[in-house]
């Protein structure tokens, strides 16, 4: 993908070709992309001058940058104790249920990926789940499908 | 021991106040007159406040910017460690959200105390949804600061969703592009910091402590707390609770008080100060300080009642530790697996209730080995949940 390559480049002169350029260009990657495989991170390594070992290395260890393909949105709800307390668990399988998939999926039409997160400093208002950026707080069942279905029709 | 209250100890009674979040339109005023004032004074006035970290630590924050001044160096950086990952805790994004001006003013002060020009706020991935907000006034108060005549500039990172990176040298190594491994202490970042420079990492609402500091004076500031804990403090109160929320109290109150004010008439254990700090079963509730003499907190209190299971917690809090460590030391990676896999094997009884002492030994042996706080502070946990609530782990 030629377009990859000439959005890795204009990331580097936006942020600079130094180490501490490499976490915003990624975080950037994603969330034009959602995603960095492998292409886009040698890209990057190229770019920045250093070995892809040191870009994937980088990249896996930071739980909110994907290196396998996600759907457009990400959901990520709260397992902490907190909104397990409060019911996270039928939350989840509600979600499951309303997008047939189970945590660490993809949707068919790739615009879903589900996954479960630590702590995301809501508990007072658990249970708590982002969608991309979006915070969604006192989660029920019912609120949370409302919600899945609102982004089902974007 | 931890959580024992001295007899000679002296308590406050649970008391609110209200400075953390009066309106911060009149932090530039303070900043202002600050600015006029001697670098070193303003350090002693700090030390003489005796305000401790907020993100957990504790240590002096005056004495922290005095070691950054002192530390040999033309180019030095302010750090903002907002990176909020501690479970039950949620202070600083309320701060980050109704007063920001009164942190950046506290990352500006401090920038003229220790003669850095650039800060940084790392704001964790999860709290994104406030960066535009945070950006504009970013930009507002990096032009006052120019018509004041500082030269200081202001500027936002971004988390990645690793908790470890709330270790000020893991955020450190976050912040240069790197995988968030802590680094062995010392060097401690006031002298080799970000990219190796001096550096002050303070939590968010330590930098706003500071601010009102300036704005009210140390004397006035002392009146609140104890000797061993100055001030007050934002606590995240969740769980079984009659009013969750965000409240700021006066530190040094008995736990039996806080319990009284929010719990639910059936609390059974509080957790204070997050997965990484420690359970208080009922019994000890009238024995125990909320701050530096007692248990400290970075503000996290989970309440649970007695329909709670805490194995169903203990459980919940390794699996976030196993899951959150880098990774990088051995005490702490295999460590938590051993531990998590060892109450599940505790409780299907393929292993008999005396395998849990072996486990409480580990526990403690993670405390000594484990090279951050996160593998030191995993023990916290398991060794006040399993010394108090033995037989719910094993039946
Ligand atoms: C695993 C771990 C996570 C931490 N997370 C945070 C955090 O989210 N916010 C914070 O201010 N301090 C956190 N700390 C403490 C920091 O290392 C550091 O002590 C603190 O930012 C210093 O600021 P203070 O003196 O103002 O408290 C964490 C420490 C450890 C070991
Ligand atoms: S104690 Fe745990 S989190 Fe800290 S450096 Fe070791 S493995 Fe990493
Ligand atoms: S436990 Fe879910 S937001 Fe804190």
């Amino acid at each position: 993908m030629a377009n990859t390559e000439m959005l890795v480049k204009e990331l580097a002169d936006k942020y600079g070709r130094n180490r501490e350029s490499l976490l915003p260009i990624l975080q950037e990657l994603i969330d034009e992309r959602r995603y960095v495989n492998d292409e886009t991170m040698i890209n990057v390594a190229r770019e920045l001058d250093l070995s892809a070992a040191e870009v994937y290395g980088t990249a896996s260890f930071y739980s909110f940058i994907e290196t396998e393909e996600v759907g457009k949105y990400v959901i990520r709800l709260c397992k902490t104790i907190v909104c397990d307390m409060k019911g996270k668990e039928n939350v989840l399988q509600a979600i499951e249920n309303t997008l047939k998939i189970k945590v660490g999926q993809t949707t068919a039409d790739k615009k879903f990926t589900l996954k479960t997160t630590n702590c995301l400093g809501w508990c007072h208002k658990g249970p708590a789940m982002l969608i991309n950026d979006e915070v969604y707080t006192e989660l029920t069942p019912g609120k949370a499908i409302d919600i899945i279905e609102s982004y089902i029709n974007k | 021991m931890t959580g024992k209250k001295q007899n000679d100890m002296e308590t406050k009674k649970l008391t609110r106040v209200d400075y953390i979040f009066r309106p911060d339109n009149t932090c530039l005023d303070t900043l202002k007159k600050s600015l006029r004032r001697d670098r070193d004074e303003i350090i002693l006035e700090l030390i003489d406040s005796g305000l401790k970290g907020r993100g957990g630590a504790g240590f002096l924050t005056g004495l922290k910017w005095k070691l950054a001044k002192e530390a040999a160096g033309d180019v030095k950086y302010v750090i903002c460690n907002a990176d909020e990952g501690e479970p039950g805790t949620f202070k600083d994004r309320e701060i980050l959200d109704r007063v920001p001006r009164r942190v950046f003013t506290g990352m500006a002060l401090c920038g003229y105390v220790i003669g850095s020009k650039e800060g940084f706020l790392y704001l964790r991935a999860e709290y994104k949804f406030l960066a535009p907000k945070l950006m504009s006034i970013m930009a507002e108060m990096n032009q006052e600061f120019k018509k004041l005549g500082l030269d200081f500039t202001l500027n936002i990172r971004y988390g990645s969703g690793a908790y470890v990176c709330g270790e000020e040298t893991a955020l450190i190594d976050s912040m240069e592009g790197r995988r968030g491994e802590p680094r062995n202490k010392p060097p401690f970042p006031v002298t080799e910091g970000y990219l190796n420079k001096p550096t002050v990492v303070n939590n968010v609402e330590t930098f706003v402590n500071c601010t009102i500091i300036m704005g009210i004076g140390a004397e006035e500031y002392k009146r609140f707390g104890t000797d061993s804990s100055r001030g007050f403090k934002l606590f995240s109160v969740s769980g079984d609770c009659s009013k969750e929320g965000i409240y700021e109290l006066e530190l040094g109150m008995l736990l039996s008080d806080f319990v009284e004010e929010f719990g639910d008439g059936d609390t059974k254990a509080v957790q204070v100060g997050g997965a990484s700090g420690f359970c208080v079963p009922r019994k000890k509730f009238n024995q125990t300080i909320i701050g530096f003499e007692g248990i400290p907190t970075g503000g996290s209190m989970k309440i649970f009642n007695s329909s709670r299971s805490m194995y169903h917690v203990l459980h919940n809090y390794l699996e976030f530790f196993e899951e959150e460590s880098c990774g990088q030391c051995t005490p702490c990676r295999v460590g938590c697996q051993q531990l998590l896999k060892g109450i599940e094997a505790v409780k299907s009884k393929q292993r008999s209730s005396s395998y849990l002492d072996e486990l409480v030994k580990l526990a403690k042996v993670m405390k000594v080995a484990s090279k951050c706080g996160l593998g030191q502070s995993v023990g916290n946990a398991f060794v006040s949940i399993v010394d108090n609530f033995r037989e719910e782990i094993i039946y």
